[in-house]
């Protein structure tokens, strides 16, 4: 699983204050990871630690509902996947953030040695959050689901 | 002073008279209700006991651990604390039959006096002896580790207004030692979790809430994997729950806790758990308010016994330079005046701590300061002598 650290802010408050608090922040000691979570690269670990770990660091760059995930099986099968829930409460009404299955797609690309269609959706992504204009909901935004899709469609056209 | 500080408050009298209360000696009673009016009234009765002061087991430690306990020391006296100290070393000794033990008159004094202070203490890498704060968990029966996280202002981190508490079973659980080969490259590790334990554990949790004005107290688990485990452990949690109607009880498994809790620390109260969640969460939640260097920690036993001690290590680099941050022993040391029923020298101190961090005029250097420990503690001293 790759996270993706969200380079635009977030709308959750203490997210926001973590961001500009580790641009800025110049540590002379060892902190654990909700204090300087810059100082990891790859973990690995068994289940638990990872069942753990994984959900607390999707805490720190915004939550299931912008991270990833890939799963990797034997004889060369891996499936990708939102790890968030199913939220029936909003089903159907076009309120939806697909940023996570998006970006988990693009885990996809990567694994299948796509890097170029990789890049460009994902460049997309998150230059369209970065810009703050059209978000959904839970991003801190008043945009419809195909809305936000429309707006990654159209920079993808620009980009051409 | 609260049920337990009251008891043995009485029971230090008495023994300090010769006297006791299980009925093996004769008393007159009216000596008895002299007594307990002396424990109320704290007014001296006679020369042969010390009015209303309790003696504490204190163990510097190693490292810096003698200088942060010398800062305590000077700090309780600055506020005239009712606390004689009976110091105490823990190294590890071979008793008879080659046991590893602490040796004897710690253990005298701590089964005496019942409370301690704890400095940092050394790991032994070669010394073949098993660590130091695992004796004293199987020596004491120390089945509940507490860490209150408090957001201290002054000292920021990314998450503000922190004030939680972490509860931690610490006797079982997945730390029990259990574990066997099966065939080669296959091992298991049993994790035990124990119908005692968990109601033991449960119920320390919801009485600390109660006594400490604590509205909830969320059982940290994982019953829907570990379903026989952790479903044991939650069970006991909601029958505890039900003696304890005016505590909120909530359930949440521990993945959601840690998604949560670096999202929103602010919505937890307090927090129970078997062992090795309750490691990790209490690491996670002392990260949240600044690390092991600020964090104070408990660890309450059987009969009565309770350990305060600070967690972080013994930073050989600093040792005896006078460059030490006695914050987390002096709060372990609050934590240790409030299970005490000391409340009015606790809040003092705690006060005249944390004003001394928000001034930020006079801070060690982990805290971004450059002032040495001696100054940060005669600054808190200062303070609590200017309250008077």
């Amino acid at each position: 699983m790759a996270l993706y650290r969200v380079l635009s802010s977030s709308p959750n408050k203490p997210a926001n204050a973590l961001q500009s608090t580790l641009l800025n922040m110049q540590e002379t000691i060892r902190e654990p990871m909700v204090q300087d979570p810059t100082q990891f690269d790859v973990l690995v670990m068994p289940n638990l630690y990872g069942d753990i770990l994984s959900d607390l660091c999707a805490g720190l760059i915004g939550g299931l509902g912008v991270t990833p995930s890939g799963n990797i099986g034997a004889n060369g099968v891996a499936i990708f996947e939102s790890v968030h829930g199913t939220a029936p409460d909003i089903a159907g009404k076009d309120l939806a953030n697909p940023t996570a299955l998006l970006l988990s797609a693009v885990m996809m690309l990567r694994h299948m040695g796509l890097h170029g269609h990789a890049k460009k959706i994902e460049t997309a992504c998150f230059d369209t959050i970065r810009d703050r204009k059209v978000l959904t909901k839970d991003l801190g935004g008043n945009s419809k689901c195909s809305e936000f899709t429309e707006a990654i469609c159209q920079r993808m056209k620009d980009m051409d | 002073m609260a049920g337990k500080a009251w008891r043995s408050a009485i029971v230090n009298l008495l023994t300090k008279l010769g006297l006791s209360i299980n009925g093996k000696d004769k008393f007159k009673p009216q000596e008895l209700s002299r007594v307990v009016g002396a424990a109320k009234n704290e007014t001296p009765q006679s020369r042969t006991f010390i009015r209303g002061i309790q003696t504490v087991t204190l163990i510097p430690g190693d490292g810096i651990g003698p200088e942060i306990s010398n800062a305590v020391m000077k700090i309780f006296e600055a506020a005239k604390a009712p606390i004689r100290w009976e110091e105490r070393n823990v190294t590890a000794i071979r008793g008879p039959g080659g046991k590893w033990m602490i040796p004897p008159d710690a253990k005298e004094s701590m089964d005496k006096n019942k409370i301690g202070l704890k400095g940092p203490l050394k790991t032994p890498i070669a010394a073949g002896h098993p660590s130091m704060n695992l004796l004293l968990r199987k020596t004491f029966d120390l089945y509940a580790n507490v860490r209150p996280c408090v957001s201290i202002e002054g000292y920021q981190t990314p998450y503000t207004d922190v004030n939680l508490v972490t509860i931690r079973e610490n006797t079982e659980g997945e730390y029990s030692g259990i574990e066997h080969v099966i065939v080669d490259g296959v091992v298991q590790s049993i994790k035990l979790i124990t119908e005692q334990a968990s109601k033991r554990i449960a119920e320390y949790a919801f009485e600390y809430a109660r006594n400490n004005q604590r509205a909830s107290v969320t059982a940290v688990h994982k019953a829907n994997i570990m379903r026989m485990s952790d479903g044991l452990f939650l069970r006991k949690c909601r029958e505890a729950a039900e003696k304890y109607k005016d505590v909120k009880f909530t359930e949440m498994y521990l993945d959601t806790v840690c998604l949560n809790m670096v999202q929103d620390p602010t919505q937890f109260d307090v927090l129970v758990m078997p062992n090795l969640y309750g490691d990790i969460l209490s690491d996670l939640c002392a990260g949240l308010i600044g690390g092991l260097g600020v964090t104070p920690s408990g660890n309450i036993g059987a009969n009565g016994v309770a350990i305060f001690e600070s967690v972080h290590g013994t930073a050989p680099d600093i040792a005896g330079k006078d460059l030490a941050n006695p914050t987390a022993l002096l709060l372990s040391a609050v934590m240790m005046l409030r299970h005490m029923g000391l409340h009015g020298h606790a809040k003092k101190i705690e006060t005249a701590c944390f004003d001394t961090i928000r001034d930020r005029k006079v801070l060690t250097k982990d805290l971004g300061g450059n002032s040495k420990c001696s100054e940060f503690t005669e600054a808190i001293c200062q303070r609590m002598k200017d309250m008077d």
